[in-house]
């Protein structure tokens, strides 16, 4: 990995080896959750902005400064490689390289947030996929210097593939660039027609320099010509209640709570976690693939009963007929309910080296709670993921490539758009020999 | 208000007025959960995909608070039923009394089995030998792998954390292991959304980490806001040590003071509970759990930088623990 450094002395922020106190998160039950990726090269400075976020919301701690410290000098870095504070494992380390999405975590006292950093390189479109699958927010990082690469162009759209509610264009390195307006909206402004054709929804740029720490905690003097917000600002307020699905009530049944206990003899509950809408006690609701109607008679939790259950909430749904549900099956409401489908049509992300998707093809495929087999029809076309141009003579798709499928499983799926339902309309395909996660589908369709 | 929020208004408010809905209209953002919400919603949703998926789960105790909050979501997945599988404890011998009293009382309030992995008995029986260093942190691995395989468990719980040490943040929440028990960081299955894959053959295992988005913080606020009781040695307390190397050992059974060491009165607590022999207490004056969280926030060494001498002996050392089977 090349060096991504910070310098050691910042007229900002004291010496890197004592970090002022930590931020106490208070109080706790204000503080919510956003998740975001982090998508970019290593030249592009990742590691740097991690490293700069982690150190300005003081979520660093002294060792593991000091090991990074210790390892770099050893190593003869001129500065401080913050690169090696996500670089875990010793093979990453010896080959200078990063396997795997690594996860960190820092807070304010308004979020708490989870990077899901993934490496720029090699696997990239596996890592970077399985980064923004949960992601509420994608950073994508381009060097001021060089502008848009096709890179750049890739993140963005697997970014809109995998519907990340909210995209930031950060253009590093302006420090570089004399902090140059022109560079910056240049930039921004062909991102945003590029984003405009990938139907990318919420779009945020901002100008930046991860290692003098411009725009990322608090707006940058350098830049007065800027006036939006600086980058941690703008996590802490990026709106994403409104990301949620609260209108289709979809609550894929995930265990049945059966306690043979004399205290409890006739309970009988069906727990999961609620993927969409909002459900009440007295609702009408259709269980699928059933297709029987009855209400809620209530809705548990180990806290007591609560009036309305909605996305994340895990909860346990009592109804008031007795009706033969089992895991896989899905509560939802008579006139708003998925397709009960057989046939699919998705895009599909190949995840495995060993062997490629092809038509024919049997699997094992996970969706929602319910896990059936699968075969594939057909590949309609391959995507070449730099130009978008769809490849129609394609029979066969490879590690890290897309292409867009049509599935046929032995048993119903209850499906969602992906566009429409990240947990209803998402699947992933497992080999059935090796027991490998090979694929991540996307429902585009389904009869 | 954006777009998306107004239309997304504009259909609740048609939702709420729809047949079956007694409710008035709401606003997304009223719709809110915490951060603490959502990460027990989400290590929720594994046990219970835990339970719907594998023959046979377990889940490891330690005594430790991380393993606590596991055993509390436990409780909370599956009420008002109990919990449907056993809790196991690698018990390296080496116990801090407190811890003991702690895991016998909350088992028998839960109502659930505990399987002991004794490293005394596997030492007996010759599976393992003593270190000659005398610390059992290594040995328990053979021994956890031998019970898995004797109970013929395929699914082990374990309280680890990827804001922990920089080889768990590359962990999966469902993490692969072979039939002996081995990790491969290189060849780990994707995980993407909320889907698990659990398909394993026989003689193999996944290792389930419901914690894996908790910070030491979040697991501290957790248990102030449930009100989980924890063993006492937790919580600032008087206690004879050792310092050895900035680390306070306190003076038990497995520790003794060496030549030229002396033995002081300190004000302590422990910050992780691991084996007795080789786990640090940390000087704190905090008695309370409010009191820990306000140090837990301002303090700048990791956990286990600050308490695990097991970590300390090389750069990899974790990464090359888990690589042979443990937790």
């Amino acid at each position: 990995m090349g060096l991504s450094q910070i310098k050691p002395d910042e007229s900002a922020a004291p010496t890197l080896t004592s970090p002022p106190a930590r931020m106490t998160v208070s109080p706790v039950d204000k503080v919510d959750m956003l998740r975001f990726a982090t998508a970019g090269s290593v030249d592009d400075g990742k590691s740097t902005l991690i490293g700069r976020l982690l150190y300005d919301t003081k979520s660093l701690f002294t060792d593991q400064l000091e090991a990074v410290e210790a390892v770099s000098a050893a190593r003869g870095d001129e500065y401080t490689n913050l690169a090696l504070l996500t670089d875990g494992l010793r093979a990453e380390r010896e080959q200078g390289i990063t396997i795997d999405v690594a996860y960190r975590y820092f807070a304010t006292p308004r979020r708490k947030f989870i990077i899901g950093d993934t490496p720029g390189h090699i696997q990239y479109t596996r890592n970077m996929v399985t980064g923004a699958s949960t992601a509420d927010l994608a950073i994508i990082l381009v060097d001021a210097r060089k502008g848009l690469v096709e890179q750049s162009r890739r993140h963005a759209f697997l970014c809109s593939l995998l519907r990340v509610p909210h995209l930031v264009l950060c253009v590093n390195k302006m420090d570089l660039v004399d902090y140059s307006q022109e560079v910056f909206d240049s930039i921004a402004d062909e991102f945003a027609s590029f984003a405009a054709k990938l139907d990318a929804p919420d779009l945020t740029a901002i100008p930046i320099s991860a290692l003098n720490g411009d725009n990322i905690v608090s707006r940058s003097e350098n830049m007065p010509w800027y006036e939006g917000p600086s980058l941690l600002h703008h996590l802490e307020h990026v709106h994403i209640a409104s990301d949620r699905n609260l209108v289709d009530v979809r609550f894929p049944v995930q265990y049945v709570i059966r306690p043979q206990s004399s205290a409890v003899l006739d309970y009988r509950g069906y727990a999961g976690q609620v993927s969409s809408g909002v459900l009440k006690p007295g609702d009408e609701v259709l269980v699928l693939p059933s297709g029987l109607t009855t209400r809620i008679a209530g809705i548990d939790t180990a806290d007591g009963p609560v009036e309305e259950a909605f996305p994340p909430m895990s909860v346990t749904v009592r109804l008031e007929d007795e009706i033969d549900i089992a895991r896989g099956d899905l509560i939802c409401r008579p006139h708003n309910a998925p397709a009960v489908a057989q046939d699919i049509e998705a895009m599909v992300c190949w995840m495995d080296e060993s062997a490629p998707l092809a038509v024919g093809g049997k699997y094992a495929i996970k969706h929602t709670t319910r896990s059936v087999r699968g075969i594939v029809k057909a590949l309609n076309y391959r995507l070449d993921i730099n130009t978008l141009h769809r490849d129609e003579s394609a029979s066969s798709l490879g590690l890290n490539e897309i292409g867009r499928i049509r599935l046929r499983t032995t048993q119903p799926l209850l499906v969602d758009e992906y566009r429409r339902n990240r947990t209803t309309g998402g699947f992933i395909i497992i080999d059935e020999v090796t027991n490998r996660t090979v694929g991540a589908g996307m429902i585009v369709s389904a009869s | 208000m954006s777009q998306a929020d107004r239309t997304q208004t504009e259909l609740l408010a048609a939702h709420a007025s729809a047949p079956g809905s007694g409710s008035r209209e709401r606003s997304p953002a009223m719709y809110r959960i915490s951060h603490l919400d959502a990460l027990e919603a989400e290590s929720v949703f594994v046990m219970r995909e835990v339970a719907a998926e594998f023959e046979r789960p377990v889940l490891l105790f330690s005594g430790g608070k991380d393993s606590i909050v596991m055993l509390r979501l436990a409780e909370k997945a599956f009420h008002p039923g109990r919990i449907p599988f056993p809790v196991m404890h690698v018990d390296t011998g080496h116990n801090f009394p407190e811890v003991m009293e702690y895991r016998d009382r909350r088992v028998a309030e839960l109502g659930v089995q505990l399987v002991v992995a004794s490293v005394p008995d596997a030492l007996e029986r010759g599976l393992v030998r003593e270190p000659a260093d005398g610390t059992r942190n290594r040995i328990q691995t053979p021994v956890l792998l031998d019970a898995v395989e004797k109970y013929r468990f395929d699914a082990l719980f374990g309280g680890a954390r990827r804001d922990e040490e920089k080889a768990r943040a590359k962990e999966r929440v469902f993490s692969f292991r072979d039939e002996f028990g081995q990790w491969d960081p290189r060849n780990q299955r994707p995980e993407l959304w909320s889907l698990y894959n659990s398909k394993i053959s026989p003689g193999e295992s996944i290792r389930v980490f419901p914690l894996s988005n908790w910070t030491e913080l979040d697991v501290w606020h957790y248990i102030a806001r449930e009100r989980i009781d924890l063993p006492s040695i937790y919580f600032a307390h008087d206690r004879e040590v050792v310092d050895r190397g900035g680390m306070l050992f306190g003076v038990n059974e497995y520790i003794r003071p060496r030549a030229g060491e002396t033995v002081t009165k300190r004000r302590v607590r422990y910050r992780t509970v691991g084996d007795a022999s080789l786990t640090a207490a940390v000087p704190s004056e905090a008695d309370t759990v409010e009191k820990v969280i306000d140090e837990v926030a301002s303090t700048r060494i990791t956990e286990r930088g600050a308490t695990r001498g097991d970590d300390k002996v090389s750069e990899a050392a974790m990464e090359d623990r888990k690589r042979e089977g443990y937790f």
